[in-house]
């Protein structure tokens, strides 16, 4: 084992010798392990994390034609730290009447939501926290722990707007885990395995090329659990001031702030683990370090198109984004869910060409059956003009139209 | 002392806690937050005797679905929530009693069972099969009868609240 090819075994076969030889039992270089690894994993993702909020707010200024942070650095690359900085010397304010318990374990328990789904992710062929067999349903359940820690920010702050957006935030959340649950099964499915490891491994062929529309359902609700615009509700400013964290400033504020670029970084991580293949690709397997590199260009490939797609739609109202799930999303996962598991049993089962064309050619139907409902509907719901067009730039000299102003 | 030991008793010591804070703290918000905290403990013991499978559906179904549902119910009764009057009723110390004896009996009877002095050992592979308790699940020689008696009472639970929560539109056409 090379330490080229392969880093981090070699790491930890080198210090498991050492502390050995030191005449320490092997039950505590285990636990010492662990435990070291679990703070490396946390704190890089944690620093990693700053130079992610910087990329975001870069590639937004792009998307919206400014430049994004200029100032420190070269291209403001340490903006994030400078911010990181101020906000460490800010002052905690606990508003008057609030719960302190509640609110203060708030923002550290949405951070280790998120960082406890890293613990299962393959990152490549050797390197993975552990490789429990329902790392699937482990993924799921860490999502609800997120969701406890909105609804202890909510409560802890007695605030109105707080409790309002923790309420709404909970909905929103709630609702999108129902088809992002029913269409995690077809990966499930096509592997036969919960486990992280196996679903990656059976991956030859990426799932996004077997389940194309699973996939879709799975990425739009992966952007709906972010909370990130087009679903951005859970911080509607407009409505809302700031939802549940309205009441958080200095540190605390900035867990949450940490948690929710963090969160949008992990759902593409675990995106391109479940529907993009993982680490593999080309001499993946016999050289790990490759699979790694794979990974992150796969899941930078993934977080680029929802950053696109964050920075250029506006956001949904609420009875539209409830509408989209429980009257589009869900019967379509139900429905895809079933014609795959029905597909898959009746093709031959393995890697052959009937396989993957059938399944393909499944969802194909599924897509235009779909989009044909989706547009029917779009025509059918009444859209209240509320003032007619107003011409911008009119050539000839023309009497203006009386402007109908609004209030 | 092992390290499993360890934590089983800090796991304990935090379950019987939290349990006993959710019966005899006076914010009903404050109870329905111990509770989490108890099935969470209960998941971390779980994951202590190496049940993974049970340790991910008790925080899936219990914190993720069933804690949320009470919370909710919990703030939108805000008038329950600063309950002032006495934590008791007259019957409490015939309760005390009953569950005292109750546990003085069961620890007394499970002190003689051999089971509980024997240290568990770790699982091997084969064991971390769920596609096992998927094929118990609809074998009919096994528990395909009650599963599906389950799945019937949820189905009743569904349309009974439907049915409840259900608005007749009488003034539309």
């Amino acid at each position: 084992m090379s330490f080229i090819a392969d880093p981090i075994p070699f790491i930890i076969t080198w210090l498991t010798r050492t502390m050995t030889s030191w005449g320490w039992p092997s039950e505590i270089v285990t636990v010492i392990l662990y435990v070291l690894g679990a703070l490396l994993l946390t704190v890089g993702a944690m620093v990693f994390t700053t130079m992610l909020i910087w990329a975001e707010r870069k590639i937004g200024g792009r998307f919206q034609d400014r430049p994004g942070p200029n100032r420190v650095g070269p291209w403001g690359i340490f903006q994030t730290i400078a911010d990181m900085l101020k906000i460490f010397t800010k002052e905690f304010i606990t508003p008057v009447g609030a719960d302190k318990v509640p609110y203060n374990l708030a923002p550290v328990l949405a951070v280790a939501a998120v960082l406890c789904v890293w613990a299962v992710l393959p990152f490549s062929k050797t390197v993975f926290g552990s490789n429990i067999g329902v790392g699937l349903l482990f993924l799921i359940a860490v999502g609800g722990l997120g969701e406890v820690a909105i609804i202890l920010a909510g409560f802890g702050s007695n605030n109105k707007y707080a409790l309002l957006g923790a309420f709404r935030a909970v909905a929103q959340l709630l609702s999108y885990e129902v088809p992002m649950v029913i269409v995690l099964l077809i990966p499930v499915m096509l592997t036969g395995s919960m486990g992280m490891n196996d679903i990656v491994a059976a991956q030859k062929i990426p799932f996004i090329v077997l389940a194309p529309v699973a996939g879709m359902i799975f990425f739009t609700s992966l952007i709906a659990e972010n909370g990130r615009a087009p679903f951005d509700l859970i911080e509607a400013d407009s409505e809302l001031v700031a939802g549940y964290n309205i009441e958080y400033s200095g540190l605390k504020f900035g867990f949450f702030f940490v948690a929710d670029f963090l969160h949008a970084f992990t759902s593409a991580l675990i995106f391109a683990t479940l529907f993009l293949g993982g680490w593999q690709g080309p001499g993946a397997t016999n050289i790990p370090i490759l699979g790694f590199i794979y990974l992150l260009i796969k899941t930078a490939l993934v977080y680029f198109v929802m950053l696109a797609l964050r920075f250029s739609l506006p956001r949904f109202r609420i009875d539209q984004m409830m509408n989209l799930n429980w009257k589009f999303l869900t019967p379509l996962a139900l429905f895809t869910f079933m014609t795959t598991a029905v597909v898959n049993k009746v093709l031959p089962a393995g890697e052959n060409l009937l396989r993957i064309g059938g399944l393909l050619a499944v969802n194909v139907v599924l897509w235009l059956i779909a989009n044909w409902a989706m547009s029917s509907y779009m025509v059918r719901i009444p859209r209240p003009v509320v003032s007619g067009p107003r011409p911008v730039a009119v050539g000839e000299k023309k009497q203006a139209p009386k402007e109908e102003v609004a209030s | 002392m092992s390290p499993q030991q360890f934590f089983f008793i800090i796991t304990a010591v935090v379950i019987l806690v939290s349990a006993l804070m959710t019966v005899i703290t006076r914010k009903m918000m404050h109870s329905a937050l111990w509770f989490v905290l108890a099935l969470l403990g209960v998941a971390v013991i779980f994951a202590l005797l190496e049940a993974s499978f049970f340790a991910v559906v008790q925080v899936l179904v219990y914190v993720g679905a069933i804690a949320i549902l009470i919370i909710f119910s919990v703030m939108l009764t805000r008038k329950a929530m600063e309950d002032t009057g006495s934590q008791v009723n007259k019957t409490w110390v015939i309760s005390l009693l009953i569950v005292n004896l109750t546990a003085i009996g069961g620890f007394l009877a499970f002190r003689s069972w051999e089971v509980l002095g024997t240290f568990p050992t770790a699982l091997m592979a084969e064991h971390y099969d769920i596609g096992e308790l998927g094929m118990a699940l609809i074998d009919p020689e096994r528990f395909a009868l009650p599963f599906e008696v389950t799945s019937i009472l949820l189905l009743a639970a569904l349309v009974g609240a439907i049915y409840i929560a259900f608005q007749r539109k009488e003034g539309k056409k």
